[in-house]
């Protein structure tokens, strides 16, 4: 279907940007890859009168890295590099994990990461993973920067903590403490191409008894944003992982969850679903975060 | 609402165009450029029947707006075999490797999917050149085939990455399937 008609802007720095959205507010769009975007401008779901891609800004391009400051991904990194990229596959190879479970190679040569983020999907696969690693949201606002701890950034459905003139321009991903994995799993109808049923990310800490010291679990597409399966993270914390422990907190996942039933799934697949993908996340972090086992993909 | 005039690089040739802000790469590739061997299918990037390259990348030409694809590099099916898609003479004229091997194996059958199906190969052979049939499957699963020929296509592309393999061991052409 013909795109609905809009004025095109392509700033060339975020200052020009900040300031269009500002000029604009209410009436602008911003875009990336656009595989988003596009199909919503295309059925009509929004309707503006500008339209904004950022993909002329440099220096939001790029993935880095430093012990220290940990990974950095800009904004406008696409799913395919964090799907192949050797800083992420080193560093944080769920993440690579989650980017190549996202739609289709096409859609991944063209869409980012960040565009995934701040699309605020419940079921977006790229979330769960960054919210068990305690990610932050870089945003700008013309020279004014701040960081949004990605707990804080979902507020509804396709509604994030960014503020109407603000854009963000990377994620930091911090360096996992000692003993930590982590793990991405998700179940869909279609193996390939689909949208999440249910996907978990998990990040668990063990410490030198092999008692668990830090854990952190995202399940999406079972609430209106991602949520934290808090009463499975507050049962694990100060055991051991065994078979036990590990249903329990898959239990406890599901109760936390609220999910609909929907053209995916229903609410009491999606429910045991939460408590069969929590189970086998914790078990593959736990394992990586013992040095028991290595990431195949 | 003014046309921007644009710059667009398709299959080697700068054409310069004049084009809407909310049109797709993929209307003016149909449209104004008639170069229609790209389809359109669904409309919402799902379908890959409307797949180009971009700077040899796979993309989504309905996704695309052929604004922002000023000074990079776009090529369609066209491009693969420019004599075959100038003179329409398929006899006397040589196709990409790939193109033989789904004739070959029989991977065509109403054709609506093929141009993007053997762009995705293209991609696919550009960075994976002897990839496993579950490589070729995820490689193709942006590519939907309503006819269902899917199993005769991943012949197709292993057929043409074995081609390219045995051509490249007998250092007898350096061609970059």
């Amino acid at each position: 279907m013909t795109l609905p008609q809009f004025k095109f802007l392509m700033p060339t720095s975020l200052r020009e940007a900040c300031a269009l959205l500002e000029k604009h507010q209410g009436k602008i769009k911003i875009k990336a890859g656009g595989t988003d975007m596009i199909v919503r401008l295309s059925h009509r779901a929004v309707k503006p009168d500008f339209l904004m891609t950022v993909k002329k800004i440099p220096d939001l391009d790029g993935i880095n890295y430093s012990p220290k400051g940990g990974l950095t991904i800009g904004a406008l990194a696409l799913l395919r590099e964090v799907e192949t990229s050797p800083l992420v596959l080193e560093h944080a190879p769920m993440l690579a994990r989650a980017a190549r479970a996202t739609a289709t190679v096409q859609i991944r040569n063209m869409g980012t990461v960040m565009g995934n983020v701040c699309n605020a999907s419940p079921s977006a696969d790229n979330i769960p993973t960054l919210v068990a690693m305690n990610a932050r949201i870089v945003a700008a606002s013309g020279s004014d920067e701040r960081e949004i701890p990605i707990d804080e950034f979902f507020l509804g459905p396709g509604r994030s903590a960014l503020q109407a003139n603000e854009i963000a321009v990377a994620i930091k991903v911090p360096t996992l403490a000692a003993g930590s994995g982590v793990s991405y799993q998700k179940i869909s109808p279609r193996s390939k191409v689909d949208i999440a049923a249910v996907n978990i990310g998990a990040l668990v800490t063990l410490d030198e008894t092999g008692k668990c010291r830090a854990v952190r679990i995202s399940m999406g597409a079972v609430g209106p944003t991602p949520l934290r399966a808090t009463q499975a993270e507050e049962f694990l914390l100060g055991k051991e992982i065994t078979d036990a422990t590990l249903a329990e907190a898959g239990r406890l996942a599901a109760e936390d969850a609220s999910p609909i039933t929907d053209v995916r799934a229903s609410r009491e697949y999606r429910k045991l679903m939460v408590e069969v993908l929590t189970t086998r996340a914790l078990k593959e972090a736990a394992g990586f975060a013992s040095g028991q086992s290595s990431i195949a993909e | 609402m003014k046309k921007e005039l644009i710059t667009l690089n398709i299959n080697g040739d700068d054409i310069e165009i004049a084009v809407l802000p909310w049109r797709t790469l993929n209307e003016v590739l149909r449209d104004q450029v008639h170069l229609t061997g790209t389809k359109l299918g669904c409309g919402t990037g799902d379908c890959g029947a409307c797949t180009v390259l971009i700077d040899g990348q796979s993309v989504s030409s309905c996704l695309t707006l052929a604004i922002e694809v000023e000074g990079h590099q776009i090529t369609t099916i066209e491009g693969l075999a420019p004599q075959a898609a100038e003179k329409s003479d398929l006899e006397n004229c040589e196709l990409h490797p790939i193109q033989e091997s789904f004739i070959a194996k029989g991977a065509i059958q109403c054709g609506f999917c093929s141009p993007g199906m053997i762009m995705s190969s293209k991609f696919l052979l550009d960075h994976t050149p002897n990839p496993n049939e579950a490589e070729i499957r995820a490689a193709l699963s942006g590519n939907l085939c309503r006819c269902t020929g899917y199993n005769k296509i991943v012949d197709a592309i292993a057929d043409a990455a074995e081609k390219s393999r045995q051509l490249k061991e007998n250092n007898l052409d350096p061609t970059t399937i």
